[in-house]
């Protein structure tokens, strides 16, 4: 029974150091809709301040004090990154300022390296709770009892803080409606910034926190961030209690999942965050998302087939790519296909984003499993590569056809999380079923028949493919089935009462980019000449999500030049520096600023400002909109 | 920062160009891939090591009078990623083989680039069984000694314990997974009174260590296998210390003896762990004393383990140039085949059998010593020692 008991208090702790965290990204998300994907960054600088501090400063003080102004200075950092980089995209459409988080958190993983060095570092014990309190021959570190008193408190804190001060009321009240507190007069600027130091601070404290019990290195961001996300959603966006609440559900699980089945934990939270959306769409303690009130269609560029002389230019620069084998050689030319099957994949995520406004955080999960149904054609039953090519984006059918009907059940932030738990669901199946899958050592030997081996013809291949892709969902864009889709994005109330299904619309949607996405697994899978559960995985899901959003969410095919740019960029950066991500991240960062709304948005809008022959109705209209916000 | 992987720098300009091979012809160059961004731990030390090997080789006069260049890549950490660079220091760079790589999915997804491009491949750090036996190829070689060789070596000393309760912490991937599999396996051949009483199988880099160290004691092990490394080895030890788990109780641990994860622990290591690794400090040969003198002189650091494998994985690249005497990779494959190069720790041969190299490791207990972990009682327990008999390799090996 003591040991059932210990292991209860041994999961409270774990919650404790995870709410801290996920406390602060709830209240950020909550006021001002950014997903911070930095926030794991905020975590690990937090530590590695603190770990200096308290190394160089001795005794119970030092180490306290140490932990505090850990904190402390790195609230002080965001408040920075708050007012010169957030500050300038919040009026641009949601999700670009994951593409500024996602930056700062690529440059940040390399300068802990070049600053703090590539060791892992162990900071000192707390002074006070080294060792541990006996209960009944078990061992209860006293370390882990300070964590599990020290959550209620910051939870209660919180809830004072936000029960009881005019400031607390402003973001309850900017958590429920930020338009209506813009428009009773609250000066934003400066509630989003304090809100942004608050979260931050909350985010350091926890990684300042770890250091007695774990190791400071370079990683530790991408260890907790996802963690904290899912945290966040199961409680419901923008509650603390409920944060705290999917702490506790969660670390509990875990605790007592692992002795009865030792291998959950990889999976574990994602389980429950698929299990939980589906049963509550607005998390345990969320409320449903008040409708949008602008419609972000009137922020856009009216959407138009090309032109004629477009037509013939898009034609040229095909041609163009055509002839690359002509004069480059066949690293360029791999290279190239790699960045044609990108293209796809990016492409299919931009359908489903800017034409369905449904933004999949797990789309590689689709990707993954056209290029494992490869693998299973091609090992397994021996097909013929065409045969394979043709029937393995079938799996990733499949799989969107499932995943999606529950998806698309949900709206916003939770749709895409949910997609989320789907992928790592896939990914951690294919990681853990060896005997089929080949776990991590994934499946090997799938190289292209002849006919498609050499790299200029599986160049023209990947190409030849990309270029029916874009074209075909460019047509359906402008087919009433296009329509009736961006219908139920602009106003989902509107276009049900036209008497479109709007659940089955997107649902259709959803299976069309998935299976355009397993389209592009499928080739990959013969590019690479073999799967892992890495092409499942949640950085592919970010780097696709990086390609649409670099290319621009609001306009029809952007994603073509965005899936370019950072396919190129990236290979490049990472063949001729060790600090890729340094230079990566900075770039995103500069992308961000100088192009609001994306590279093709920004050009796109550019020229039209040029032609004041364009089609004044929606863009008057548009003007006083945007500026109202 | 790049002016140090780049021992020539002006090629790597031209992206699209075969141009590169003529500009260089008098020099031989070799391709190395590695995860520098994602295991800077391991491969700063690594890299430190070749770049040394590099210097030596090419103060010796060379490879048969030629320069070696070894031109060096990143991979991300990604097995894709890994063949993109790959690819280019194939095709575009024109070197005469291939090198490096510390991640097992990574050295299995070069090895089959290998295979598939007819490139002669030394994997340098993989400890997967597969690369060299039931996904072995005839252009694929290793240096490093297996899995399966460390298993051998430890449940050497481990059988000779008198724990018959045994629970087993693994890292939940492939390397985690087939540790323990051969582990058990050789054990319970050598103790059929052995019982498996837990196991835990945390995720990589994701241990949440206190609810790991409660389950484990709650099955009352009288020993435990380890096979986490790094930061989870450092939260496993910490809970488990602070927990008591290790009180009482025989540890046996993959890798923690390698200075890369004993030295992080400082006073917190646990004593008496029987362990694998690299405890260069109580080394005395003339062989390691050479390659220590000559990498303090260079570097103002004491070595690795990574720094060895580095320097090995070069200096045995260079060996097998020179016997080959030429870039054609079947002469290669011929050359290594057998082929027997000094090292730090004593001569080492590539087995024709099946391409694995039997460089050994150290066996030993740990130990703390003036407020840090080291390995004390050390032997080193040659690789050839440890590798099952030729008629079960063939068994394990696909036929080319």
């Amino acid at each position: 029974m003591a040991f059932y008991v210990v292991q209860f208090l041994t999961g409270l702790a774990s919650a404790a150091s995870l709410f801290l965290v996920a406390s602060g990204l709830s209240i950020i998300f909550g006021v001002t809709r950014i997903v911070n994907f930095a926030h794991g960054a905020f975590y690990m600088i937090g530590a590695y301040i603190a770990f200096t501090l308290t190394d160089r400063f001795s005794g119970a003080f030092g180490f306290w004090g140490g932990i505090v102004v850990a904190a402390f200075a790195v609230a002080l950092i965001g408040v920075l990154v708050e007012m010169v980089l957030l500050r300038r995209i919040y009026h641009v459409p949601e999700l670009f300022q994951l593409l500024a988080t996602f930056g700062l958190t690529l440059m940040v993983q390399d300068l802990v390296v070049l600053i703090w060095g590539p060791d892992d570092l162990v900071g000192r014990r707390a002074p006070g709770f080294k060792g541990a309190v006996d209960f009944f021959g078990q061992a209860i570190p006293s370390y882990d009892l300070f964590l599990i008193v020290l959550g209620p408190v910051v939870l209660g804190i919180l809830w004072l803080l936000f029960q009881r001060t005019r400031w607390g009321v402003l973001v309850r009240a900017a958590t429920q409606d930020r338009d209506m507190v813009a428009a009773l007069g609250v000066n934003q600027k400066w509630l989003f910034t304090s809100v942004f130091a608050v979260g931050v601070f909350l985010a350091a404290l926890g990684g300042a926190l770890q250091i007695p019990r774990d190791a400071v290195h370079h990683a530790m961001d991408l260890r907790i961030i996802v963690e904290v996300f899912v945290v966040v959603v199961i409680g419901g966006l923008g509650s603390i209690v409920g944060a705290f609440v999917a702490a506790v559900l969660v670390s509990e699980l875990n605790a007592f999942g692992i002795l009865i089945f030792p291998k959950i934990s990889i999976i574990l939270v994602f389980l429950v965050m698929a299990v939980v959306l589906i049963v509550r769409p607005w998390g345990l303690f969320g409320k449903p998302e008040a409708a949008a009130r602008r419609t972000p269609g009137l922020t856009v560029n009216p959407w138009r087939p090309l032109t004629q002389n477009e037509r013939l230019g898009a034609l040229a620069a095909l041609i163009v790519a055509a002839a690359l084998p002509l004069f480059a050689g066949n690293y360029a030319l791999t290279v190239g296909s790699e960045i044609a099957i990108f293209v796809i994949f990016a492409v299919s995520l931009h359908f489903l984003m800017s034409v369905g406004g449904l933004a999949s955080f797990g789309h590689a999960a689709y990707f993954g499993l056209g290029a494992y149904g490869i693998a299973f054609l091609a090992k397994m039953a021996g097909l013929p590569m065409i045969v394979c090519l043709l029937l393995g984006p079938l799996l990733g059918l499949m799989g969107a056809a499932v995943f999606g009907f529950f998806a698309v059940q949900l709206s916003g932030v939770y749709f895409a999380m949910l997609t989320l738990a789907f992928a790592q669901i896939v990914w951690s199946i294919a990681f853990q079923w060896v005997s089929v899958t080949g776990g991590d050592n994934g499946i090997l030997g799938l190289w292209p028949e002849k006919w498609a081996a050499s790299p200029s013809h599986f160049y023209w291949l990947a190409l030849g493919v990309a270029a029916l892709v874009t074209c075909g969902l460019r047509i359906a864009v402008f087919s009433p089935f296009g329509y009736a889709l961006r219908a139920t994005r602009d106003s989902l109330l509107r276009s049900e009462a036209v008497g479109i299904n709007a659940k089955r619309m997107q649902w259709t949607a959803f299976v069309i980019a998935g299976t355009t996405a397993g389209i592009g697994g499928a080739l990959f899978a013969y590019l690479k000449g073999s799967v892992f559960p890495d092409n499942l995985g949640i950085s592919l899901s970010v780097d696709a999500l990086v390609m649409v959003l670099l290319g621009g969410v609001e306009t029809v095919s952007g994603a073509v030049i965005g899936a370019i740019v950072y396919k190129a960029l990236n290979i490049w950066l990472v063949s001729q520096t060790d600090l890729s991500k340094l230079v990566l991240g900075a770039f995103i960062m500069l992308i961000v600023v100088v192009f609001p709304k994306g590279i093709v948005g920004t050009l796109e809008m550019l020229l039209q400002r040029r032609k004041p022959l364009a089609p004044p109705g929606p863009t008057i209209l548009a003007k006083p909109i945007e500026s109202a916000e | 920062m790049r002016a140090r992987n780049y021992f020539v720098g002006a090629a790597f300009a031209l992206l699209a160009g075969g141009m590169a091979q003529s500009a260089m012809a008098q020099d031989i160059k070799i391709g190395e891939i590695n995860s520098y961004s994602l295991l800077p731990a391991f491969t700063e030390p690594y890299r430190k090591g070749w770049q040394l090997a590099v210097e030596e080789i090419n103060a010796a006069g060379g490879i048969n009078g030629k320069k070696l260049v070894v031109v060096s890549k990143d991979d991300s950490g990604k097995p894709a990623d890994a063949q993109t660079a790959a690819n280019e220091l194939v095709s575009s760079e024109g070197v005469a083989m291939l090198a490096g790589t510390f991640l097992s999915n990574i050295g299995l997804a070069v090895s089959d680039f290998a295979n598939q491009k007819k490139v002669f491949f030394l994997a340098a750090e993989p400890l997967t069984d597969a690369i060299t036996w039931s996904k072995g190829n005839k252009y694929t070689f290793r240096l490093r000694p297996s899995n399966y060789m460390q298993a051998a070596m430890l449940v050497e000393a481990a059988s000779k314990l008198p724990a018959k309760r045994w629970a087993t912490i693994a890292p939940n991937y492939e390397y985690g997974q087939s540790a323990v599999a051969v582990f058990k396996k050789l054990m319970s051949e050598k103790r059929p009174d052995i019982q498996w009483v837990d196991e835990q199988w945390p995720p990589q880099g994701k241990i949440d260590a206190g609810p790991v160290v409660q389950a484990v004691a709650a099955a009352n092990p009288e020993a435990i296998l380890n096979v986490t490394f790094g930061a989870d080895l450092v939260k496993l030890v910490r809970e488990g210390n602070t927990r008591g788990l290790f009180k009482g109780r025989e540890v046996v641990s993959f890798l923690t003896g390698e200075p890369e994860y004993l030295d992080p622990l400082k006073d917190e290591t646990p004593e008496g762990w029987i362990v694998t690794g690299y405890p260069w400090y109580s080394i005395k040969t003339p062989e390691h004393d050479a390659f220590l003198k000559a990498y303090q002189a260079k570097y103002n650091d004491y070595p690795r383990l990574g720094s060895i494998v580095g320097y090995q994985t070069i200096k045995s690249a260079a060996a097998i140039l020179a016997k080959a005497n030429s870039t054609d990779p079947e002469k290669l494959i011929a050359a290594a085949e057998g082929l027997s190069v000094p090292s730090p720790l004593g001569e080492v041969t590539f087995r024709k059998i099946d391409h694995q190299s039997t460089l050994g490791a150290f066996v030993g207990k740990t130990a703390l010593k003036d407020g840090k972990g080291v390995m004390v009682e050390s032997a080193y327990k040659k690789g050839s020692d440890y590798l099952p008999g030729d008629a079960e390799v063939e068994k394990l090996r696909p036929k080319d």
